[in-house]
């Protein structure tokens, strides 16, 4: 390397901190924000909360920034891509959320690591770990499944961030409130896609029918409820979906009266001995998104670059 | 001048990195300047949850007031109430139509539940460089967060709009 080079390298790694790896943002999110946890709230349940919501969030971002480069024009592929900037936003705050409300969460690190708490979440979990639904984890398809997938997870996302508004937990309650407004647009564009595509040409009617056929029996989840959803909505901290099953189906079969398409006839995806996405418990096809999502920070736990 | 307006005036100036035309005054996203026993104080909010420009806002903050002889400054994220494209102040506005942005109209403050919009989600903003009212959505979706992408059908010239939220 010549010295002309060394210099401009010493530029960067001498200047900003927002040119490091980890830590390319505030050091915590979550700075000036009131992360008090309300009273009779157990810190280890509103912690296991936030991931829920925030691997959610995570998950579906990391599915979706995969169409990056591969819609079908550029106009959707940049579409695609500010959903997935949205959801990881949300990811972010709720999983800082999640190492405020209980340090014991985030995987230990080797010492001195500069890997903030919402990275060491998202980045040195294991599958078992991870409790987001499992629609939002599994393979991507053709462009008719990901309008199915967005508008399943968008539909149930934004009527329950819409009651989360009002938690008595100040984070997820700012959280709701910027996240309604950024899933309306979610909703609104996977809508008017489905739309679209139901009534085009044969063959995308076909592909949106196969779409919804396969991922329906992933959509029960995201009106099911966890016990931990329950008692966290009897505290005044968290929503039970189930609370949202109504609305969320009101909005489903507006949909799909408009563009023609039957309700599908398909029980929900069994879990394991009851055991599913918000239990821990995932199809295979969360540990490969993981593999790739997790790979070069795990080799680098101490990384600066 | 006390030390509080002084630092105000300075963060003030500070511009988007992203929409240089506007400040962060102007754009909604600068809601405090306070100065504290040991430090400047600024709070700023996101327009979106993901914005990635939030770091270069702080990075800009701290220097322009470092260099303005405020060695100590502390930037915090305040996350209630929301940012609204409401916030942009009229001198913003008008900065935005200058650059060629269509400025956003009054977003909506839906008292129930939010309504499915499954056609055009409102009148179509007109074209900021030729007036026309005959402009078309392209995406809801632009180059930043904040941003829509319309097309004029008179002069033909694509223009972002900057949404309503």
């Amino acid at each position: 390397m010549t010295d002309e080079q060394g210099s401009i390298f010493d530029g960067l790694i001498g200047g900003d901190s927002s040119q490091w790896a980890f830590g390319t943002d505030f050091e915590d999110p979550l700075a000036g924000v009131d992360t008090t946890v309300p009273d009779g709230v157990d810190r280890a349940d509103l912690a296991a909360y936030c991931l829920m919501l925030g691997d959610d969030a995570l998950i579906m971002s990391q599915r979706l920034s995969e169409w990056c480069s591969r819609a079908p024009d550029l106009e959707e592929d940049i579409a695609l891509a500010n959903m997935a900037l949205d959801l990881l936003g949300q990811a972010r705050l709720l999983l800082a959320r999640a190492a405020a409300a209980d340090p014991g969460v985030v995987p230990v690190l080797p010492e001195g690591s500069p890997v903030p708490a919402e990275d060491a979440l998202a980045f040195f979990r294991e599958a078992g770990q991870f409790r987001n639904v499992r629609l939002a984890e599994v393979a991507n398809g053709d462009f008719a499944h990901v309008v199915v997938r967005l508008l399943l997870f968008s539909v149930a996302r934004l009527a329950l961030l819409e009651r989360l508004r009002a938690s008595d937990d100040k984070v997820l309650a700012a959280v709701a409130a910027k996240g309604v407004k950024e899933v309306t647009y979610h909703r609104d564009w996977a809508g008017r896609w489905f739309l679209t595509l139901a009534q085009g040409t044969d063959e995308s009617h076909r592909r949106l029918v196969a779409a919804l056929d396969a991922l329906w029996p992933l959509q029960d989840e995201l009106v099911s409820t966890h016990p931990l959803e329950r008692s966290l909505a009897d505290a005044g901290v968290g929503v039970d979906p189930a609370s949202t099953r109504d609305e969320v189906d009101a909005v489903l079969d507006q949909v799909l009266a408009v563009s023609g398409v039957d309700r599908p006839d398909r029980a929900p995806l069994a879990g394991v001995g009851g055991r599913t996405g918000r239990h821990g418990t995932h199809t295979e096809a969360l540990s490969r998104l993981l593999a790739e999502m997790q790979v070069v920070a795990r080799a680098h736990p101490s990384g600066r670059w | 001048m006390s030390v509080r307006e002084r630092a105000a005036e300075v963060a003030g100036q500070v511009r988007d990195p992203e929409m240089p035309m506007l400040t962060l005054a102007d754009l909604g996203v600068l809601r405090g300047v306070e100065v504290e026993p040991d430090a400047v104080v600024v709070s700023i909010t996101p327009t979106y949850t993901g914005c990635p420009a939030m770091a270069t806002m702080r990075d800009d903050l701290v220097h322009r007031l470092n260099d303005a002889g405020f060695p100590h400054v502390e930037v915090r994220v305040v996350l209630d109430p929301p940012w609204t494209s409401d916030w942009i102040s009229e001198r913003g506005r008008a900065a935005l139509r200058e650059a060629g942005l269509s400025p956003p109209g009054p977003a909506a403050r839906p008292a129930g539940p939010v309504m499915l919009t499954l056609g055009p989600p409102r009148p179509a903003p007109p074209c900021p460089r030729c007036g026309s009212a005959a402009t078309r959505l392209t995406s809801e979706f632009g180059a930043t967060a904040c941003k829509a992408l319309y097309r004029c059908t008179d002069c033909l010239e694509p223009f972002e709009h900057v949404k309503e939220i």
